[in-house]
């Protein structure tokens, strides 16, 4: 159990943000650039220090107000933005610079972060040799070598380009299945985020502007990420059945089977779906003679209509009872009025096949390297 | 003239006393010289610079102007002779306290850059890494600013061996204990003996040819080996 409160003036720039992230799973602290999310992360690791701020990470306190833990007296890592492997160490020394001055029992060996992050080949190289991600790689590794029990990561890919950060994400998303400790990250890009939190916190301003589950904050109409433009709700489920000849897979989610495109992995993996809110339609009935592969019973929640348009946004619960998952869609509001559809309403919300992504959570081997992973 | 003519045990002595005087003074200077440069590195308001300037003064300062006042402070009156109890000037730990403050910015200067040149981010990541302050600075810091180490070494080291004024001012010239090379050349040729004079000279030259080249390439190889300290 992590509890956060910073409060202070840094610079020219007012931070007061008080959170709570549980003792597991990924936290994200979402907002625009500019909004002292990394300013959190670095009062977190005691980089910087606000004199009026509490930290307490798992029963231990690092910060009552002045009283502040010196960073090297953490048990936390630290991922930043670029990788700062130290250039005068290797590969292995750099990993290694946190395990021999880590305290108390090992939690994490060597030769398992190394599987987890693919980072075996990378040993025989110079460090200045490496690419951008191979060195992002290295870098949480070395993170977590040194037995951190909360793991702080400052927008790790975004000083990538977008074939690096690919190949990273997986490898994030392994971490996030496999890790029991804590993860933050910085981010201000949601489809990362969509991908790797299980809680966000939305920051603004220097404040926290709301703080819960991903999936709920997602679809918050309250809430300003409710009108970007890419809307999509994010559905954990579970893989059922694989059907190789057409190259599908069956995934339980609460309230409901989704149909999705590829072998998603053996029965009872985790897996994470994406819905686009503009690939969901409603219609009152199962569709008879359609492509569609995917057709829910699901119940209205409630809709708005966006600011500026001639769109509607839907909140849905999947499953007849209406206790499912939550999913988005966006329709026209031609077509809301003209139905007359209702909250409370019971219909079928039809998903585009292709449009489902899934975003593996645990990758059985560790993801090939690519061929355009240049070192730059 | 006869080669035999060249030989001077004066000459030895001189050369004996300029290294030792020169190797003394550099391990002074890095001593001194690194923690100086790590503090001016760090970020700091104005009077920071001001020490800097300090530092860097012997750099435009005239040798005899800095020696005049290094005689006056190492002298029978000064505070510094009231609290060793004996004066310096004209001992071999005077000169070494006067190239020490003549050679400090040549040292100094480069080490600072290369911290400078490091950022705060290195320190950082060890810091997040469990490593103290001091601990970082050790296996951090210092590796990284290599280049400047050397560089500031071998500066401090070859300035202190061609030093003349303020060795002048506060030495003068008692073989074996004060009397370096460069004073000697200047009493060779004083005394007509250009061919003594020539051979110092020329030691002198290639010497400094060595040490310029030598810090070329040690500069070379850290940029090879480094490329992207920071990436």
């Amino acid at each position: 159990m992590i509890s956060a409160r910073f409060a202070g003036r840094l610079g020219s720039f007012d931070l007061d943000v008080a959170f709570e992230a549980p003792g597991r799973g990924v936290t994200a602290l979402f907002g625009p650039s500019g909004c002292g999310k990394t300013s959190v992360l670095r009062c977190m690791a005691g980089l910087t220090r606000l004199p009026g701020g509490r930290l307490e990470v798992n029963g231990q306190i690092w910060q009552e107000g002045r009283k502040i833990t010196p960073p090297h007296r953490r048990a936390v890592g630290y991922v930043f933005q670029e990788a700062s492997l130290f250039a005068h160490l290797s590969v292995r020394e750099n990993l290694r610079y946190g395990m021999k001055r880590a305290r108390g029992p090992l939690r994490i060996g060597e030769a398992e972060v190394v599987g987890l992050l693919g980072i075996e080949a990378l040993f025989s190289r110079p460090t200045a040799a490496l690419s951008g991600g191979e060195r992002q790689r290295v870098a949480i590794g070395r993170a977590l070598l040194s037995q951190p029990e909360l793991l702080l990561m400052d927008e790790p890919l975004s000083a990538l380009d977008r074939i690096s950060r690919e190949e990273i994400l997986p490898y994030l998303e392994r971490l996030h299945a496999t890790l029991e400790m804590p993860i933050l990250f910085v981010s201000h890009d949601i489809s990362e985020v969509e991908r790797l939190a299980d809680r966000l916190v939305l920051m603004e301003a220097g404040k926290v502007r709301a703080e819960g589950p991903l999936a709920q904050l997602l679809a918050d109409p309250s809430l300003p990420l409710i009108h970007r433009p890419d809307l999509a709700a994010v559905i954990e489920g579970e893989v059922i059945a694989v059907d190789p000849a057409y190259g599908l897979s069956e995934i339980a989610v609460p309230g409901g089977v989704i149909t999705v495109p590829g072998a998603l992995g053996p029965a009872g993996t985790r897996r994470r779906l994406r819905i686009p809110a503009s690939d969901v339609s409603l219609g009152r009935r199962a569709p008879l003679d359609t492509t569609i592969l995917n057709a829910l019973p699901a119940t209205i929640l409630d809709a708005a209509p966006d600011p500026d348009g001639h769109l509607t946004t839907v909140r849905l619960a999947l499953g007849p009872a209406g206790n499912g998952a939550l999913l988005l869609s966006r329709v026209s509001r031609k077509s809301w009025d003209r139905l007359g559809f209702a909250p409370g309403d019971r219909i079928v919300a039809r998903l585009k096949a292709t449009a489902l992504a899934g975003r593996g959570r645990p990758a059985e081997t560790a993801p090939e390297r690519k061929m355009t992973d240049v070192p730059d | 003239m006869s080669l035999a003519s060249l030989h001077d045990p004066a000459m030895l002595e001189t050369l004996v006393l300029t290294l030792k005087l020169a190797s003394v003074t550099t391990v002074v200077l890095l001593l001194i010289g690194t923690p100086l440069a790590w503090w001016l590195a760090q970020p700091g308001g104005l009077w920071k610079e001001a020490v800097g300037a300090i530092i860097s003064l012997p750099i435009v300062l005239p040798p005899t102007v800095l020696g005049f006042y290094l005689l006056i402070a190492m002298g029978p009156e000064s505070p510094l002779t009231a609290l060793l109890g004996h004066k310096l000037s004209f001992t071999f730990a005077g000169l070494v306290l006067g190239s020490v403050i003549y050679s400090l910015p040549f040292v100094v200067n480069p080490i600072r850059n290369s911290f400078a040149a490091m950022g705060a981010r290195p320190m950082e990541v060890a810091a997040t890494l469990r490593a103290s302050p001091f601990d970082a600075f050790r296996s951090v810091a210092l590796p990284l600013a290599a280049p400047g180490l050397s560089t500031g070494a071998i500066l401090g080291f070859a300035h202190t061996v061609g030093e003349f004024g303020v060795v002048l001012m506060i030495g003068g010239a008692i073989p074996g204990k004060t009397k370096v090379l460069s004073v000697t050349i200047f009493d060779y040729v004083e005394n007509l003996e250009w061919g003594k004079a020539h051979v110092l000279a020329g030691g002198m030259l290639v010497l400094s040819f060595s040490v310029i080249l030598a810090m070329m390439l040690i500069e070379r190889r850290f940029g090879e080996a480094r490329g992207d300290a920071r990436r």
